[in-house]
């Protein structure tokens, strides 16, 4: 693959949902009761895996984000552009705009320079799906077993856990409230579906 | 259903994780030296008490971190949880009945 037939090969790209962009802007309702559902596609996503928090490595990737990596669980920080969530006590998911991936990767691989760590692009391996509005924390309550309460999920949080049985990454990204849902390639359709599913009588 | 509190990830359903047997089962310091049976001892013989049982379990669904954790088989009661997770300042160490 060269620099020159990217253009060509990002035309070709098809999200795992990409076909559905339509269905769900019909299914999204405005007003008090709202929520609003749309893939956002092609994210960049690295997931980084360091040896130990208190290594050299972690705090030069610290000055070179402007913002040290999470630590505490289930927390996710804001560092420009990218959003770092808190996947392990060693493992993060740097999330960035559609093809940020490999400018990140030089910015962190640089950071690690000789210490044991892992860097891998996934950005392939997810879709992510956005759910926001005032009754966003309804519709996940229906196939979710956290407390999505503000009491204890608010913004900046972030959990792996199940929705309808389905793996996911959720997100909460501001207090309307949005949630970002970070669903593998194949369950994305079934995720959608059971979505605009539980959307439908709130 | 078990409600499982994961050292890292704070109390999560049970369909979340995954059931590793017996915990601090450990290797044949001689292995070489076992008779079959006592090696299909090793393999595949674990306790099976009516009481308090320590067993292995990871957070398949979440943080894939492996724990110990101290259940009741009667009453799945969970009395402990033992991780590598280092503990705060200030907060005691759990300890193990």
């Amino acid at each position: 693959m060269t620099a020159e037939n990217l253009p060509t090969l990002h035309a070709l790209r098809r999200s795992p949902i990409g076909h559905l962009t339509d269905v769900l802007a019909e299914h999204s309702a405005a007003g008090r009761r709202s929520v609003r559902l749309r893939e956002v596609p092609f994210l960049a996503q690295l997931d980084l895996q360091l040896h130990q928090h208190g290594s050299a490595a972690f705090d030069r990737i610290a000055s070179a984000l402007g913002e040290p990596l999470p630590t505490t669980p289930n927390t996710a920080v804001e560092a420009g552009d990218l959003r770092v969530l808190w996947l392990g006590p060693q493992e993060w998911l740097l999330i960035g705009p559609d093809g940020s991936a490999p400018a990140t990767a030089d910015l962190l691989r640089a950071a690690l320079g000789d210490e044991p760590g892992s860097l891998v692009d996934v950005s392939a391996n997810r879709t992510t799906l956005e759910l926001a509005g005032p009754a966003a924390r309804q519709v996940l309550e229906k196939g979710c077993a956290l407390d999505l309460h503000p009491r204890s999920f608010g913004p900046g949080r972030c959990a792996q856990t199940l929705l309808s049985k389905v793996g996911v990454i959720l997100h909460q990204v501001d207090a309307e409230p949005t949630y970002r849902l970070l669903v593998r390639g194949s369950f994305a359709q079934y995720l959608a579906d059971w979505l605009l599913d539980a959307m439908v009588l709130l | 259903m078990l409600l499982i509190a994961c050292p890292w990830c704070g109390e999560r359903e049970e369909l979340e994780f995954h059931y590793g047997g017996q915990a601090h089962v450990g290797y044949p310091a001689n292995p070489e030296g076992l008779t079959d049976s006592e090696w299909a001892e090793y393999l595949f013989v674990r306790d099976n008490p009516k009481g308090l049982f320590a067993e292995r379990w990871s957070h398949a669904a979440g943080c894939r971190r492996w724990f110990n954790l101290i259940r009741h088989t009667v009453t799945h009661q969970i009395l402990a949880v033992q991780s590598n997770r280092p503990v705060a300042a200030g907060q005691p160490k759990p300890v193990i009945p």
